[in-house]
């Protein structure tokens, strides 16, 4: 970042700071991500690892026996999978999001900054897949490529990007007859480089504030998919498929199904309220 | 206005037909054929099942083959349960998905609407943070949570409702699905008109209103009402798309024989044939709801369709 643009960002950190809600999420989430990340250490089992001295081998979140979080219908341990889960949750989201970041930005940039007939044609594309949900796309590219957990973030990326290339390109339509990109035209700059050093970095507040927001949607897609039985396979797992295996189950062992869900809807709340607090600390105009 | 509703059913005929050339291509992309299975099938009977499916022809006839059919109606047959067509089985599930789907987006209206004005009206009171708090939390918590938690307090603790099946289309076993598809929508809806009224009153027409000594009442009837509303109707687009993605979890927890679980059931078999064929329904389907929806906005606001 060069050093004009501190005071811009350091303004907007201290608006964020400001927020309470913005503040107590980040706190929340913190602390979350560092439970999946520890919390599997803690425990004396593992995420496979079947837990035969107990019968029925489902068990209720107890402290006697070191289920802490209970155990699933297998005998495993739930804490161990309820953090495990979130840790592929986590990664999925963030790399998805760090694919659609990337493919959105790039086409939204081009299509704006160039304009006219390529501008025209790439939107035609993008409004053609906006036909359809997101979530049919990614069903049927999980349906022809397989359901390996790669594919799956490469699939929800590679459809995601759609309305950030929208976002991004209504801003690169603005910013290029600015003087300053004028000015980069007037020394004689290649078109990539203008979008590379003059267009994308003026939209970066837009870029982050939104892909806050795009986060807990992927991990609401892979939960879907995985709730449906198509995103993440055993013996890896996911907050998405413990809240489905832990549904079968509600009438027996309700804790299966309330523990998982009880984590992805704090994931979901927090991210959602990250989200608006940096929307408002870094585009102060929308309020 | 005719020719304006003409001009766009036209535009919907390349968006299909570019939906349906991708789909068609993707699903030869995949590896492996429709009818691999786990033990090997000896070869004859493998190129009477390509040969019965018109496999073993080329690409291109076949895809001028699946056009021509589309033209009829007709998606193919289904390669996994194979009594039956694409086609029967969206007329076995369409009436199902409908019905869910139609009575989840007139709740949605109905509940949404009127909590988003007392909201607006009320602002800052406590029944509009209630409301927002309420509509935050609809929207964050995904329906495959919140659907079998309302089968586990409503029908298993409480013994009120029953929690799956259809019983072709009896109230009580709706009423668990449809909440269910509902409540986000509920949500956003009382959120979007809180917004819309609170923007609206702020108008030069509504102070004139005002100005004149009209009523608080009377002004939300007869001046802010058709503006408040117009941002729902647009987003009715959208919410048909969304109801038919939240469709798929509700029909697969509470065992509802609709197109969403034919889908997903297609899916998760690799069934190509019946997957193609329902996106290209799904993808008609939603493509003529928001031509409906944009119709409906022309006729409430008339800058647009003279635009």
């Amino acid at each position: 970042m060069a050093e004009g643009t501190n005071s811009l960002w350091g303004a907007a950190w201290r608006r964020l700071r400001r927020n309470r809600a913005a503040v107590a999420a980040m706190g929340v989430l913190a602390g979350l991500l560092l439970a999946s990340l520890l919390g599997p250490m803690l425990s004396a089992y593992a995420l496979d690892q079947v837990d035969w001295s107990l019968s029925p081998l489902s068990s209720p979140p107890s402290f006697a026996n070191g289920h802490w979080f209970g155990t699933d219908s297998n005998g495993r341990d739930l804490f161990v999978r309820v953090w495990r889960g979130t840790q592929v949750s986590l990664l999925v989201a963030l790399l998805a999001t760090a694919v659609s970041l990337v493919i959105g930005v790039a086409w939204g940039a081009t299509a704006g900054y160039l304009g006219g007939r390529v501008d025209d044609w790439m939107m035609r594309f993008v409004d053609v897949l906006y036909a359809l949900p997101y979530m049919f796309f990614v069903i049927i590219l999980t349906v022809v490529f397989g359901r390996s957990l790669f594919l799956i973030f490469l699939a929800i990326g590679a459809v995601g990007w759609l309305t950030m290339a929208r976002i991004v390109r209504g801003q690169a339509l603005a910013l290029r007859h600015r003087a300053f990109v004028d000015a980069a035209i007037a020394l004689g700059l290649p078109s990539h480089r203008i979008i590379a050093r003059h267009i994308v970095p003026n939209v970066l507040g837009t870029v982050i504030v939104y892909a806050t927001l795009t986060v807990p949607q992927v991990i609401l897609f892979e939960s879907f998919l995985s709730f449906l039985g198509l995103g993440v396979q055993e013996p890896l797992t996911s907050l998405g498929r413990l809240v489905a295996e832990g549904a079968l189950e509600m009438e027996t062992a309700p804790w299966q199904l309330l523990v998982p869900s009880a984590v992805l809807a704090l994931i979901l709340l927090c991210l959602n309220f990250l989200g608006d607090g940096l929307r408002d600390a870094l585009d102060p105009r929308q309020h | 206005m005719l020719g304006y509703a003409l001009r766009r059913l036209l535009s919907l005929v390349p968006t299909l037909f570019l939906i349906v050339t991708a789909a068609f291509f993707l699903m030869r992309l995949a590896p492996g054929g429709p009818f691999d299975e786990e033990q090997a099938v000896p070869a004859e009977i493998t190129a009477n099942l390509q040969a019965a499916y018109g496999l073993d022809q080329p690409v291109l006839v076949q895809y001028g083959n699946y056009l021509a059919g589309l033209l009829h109606g007709d998606l193919g047959p289904s390669f996994k349960m194979k009594d039956f067509t694409v086609a029967e089985l969206i007329a076995r599930g369409l009436p199902v998905t409908l019905s869910i789907g139609t009575a989840a987006l007139l709740l949605a209206v109905a509940l949404g609407v009127p909590l988003g004005l007392l909201a607006a009206r009320r602002q800052n009171g406590w029944i509009d943070h209630a409301v927002m708090a309420v509509a935050l939390a609809g929207i964050a918590v995904p329906n495959f949570v919140v659907a079998p938690v309302l089968a586990l307090s409503f029908g298993i603790g409480l013994g009120w409702l029953p929690v799956a099946g259809w019983e072709s289309g009896s109230v009580r076993h709706m009423v668990l699905p449809v909440v269910t598809l509902a409540l986000p929508f509920i949500a956003y809806v009382a959120r979007l008109t809180r917004g819309s009224l609170l923007e609206v009153l702020q108008s030069p027409y509504i102070r004139t209103a005002r100005a004149k000594g009209v009523g608080s009442g009377a002004i939300l009837r007869r001046h802010a009402l058709k503006p408040t509303i117009l941002p729902v109707v647009s987003f009715l687009g959208p919410a048909t798309a969304a109801l038919l993605t939240g469709s798929l979890v509700v029909e697969q927890v509470f065992g509802l024989p609709g197109i969403g679980r034919y889908f997903v059931q297609g899916a998760v078999n690799r069934d190509y044939t019946l997957v193609m064929g329902m996106v290209i329904f799904y993808a008609a389907l939603i493509l003529l709801l928001n031509l409906l929806v944009d119709l409906l906005y022309g006729w409430l606001d008339p800058r647009i369709r003279h635009g």
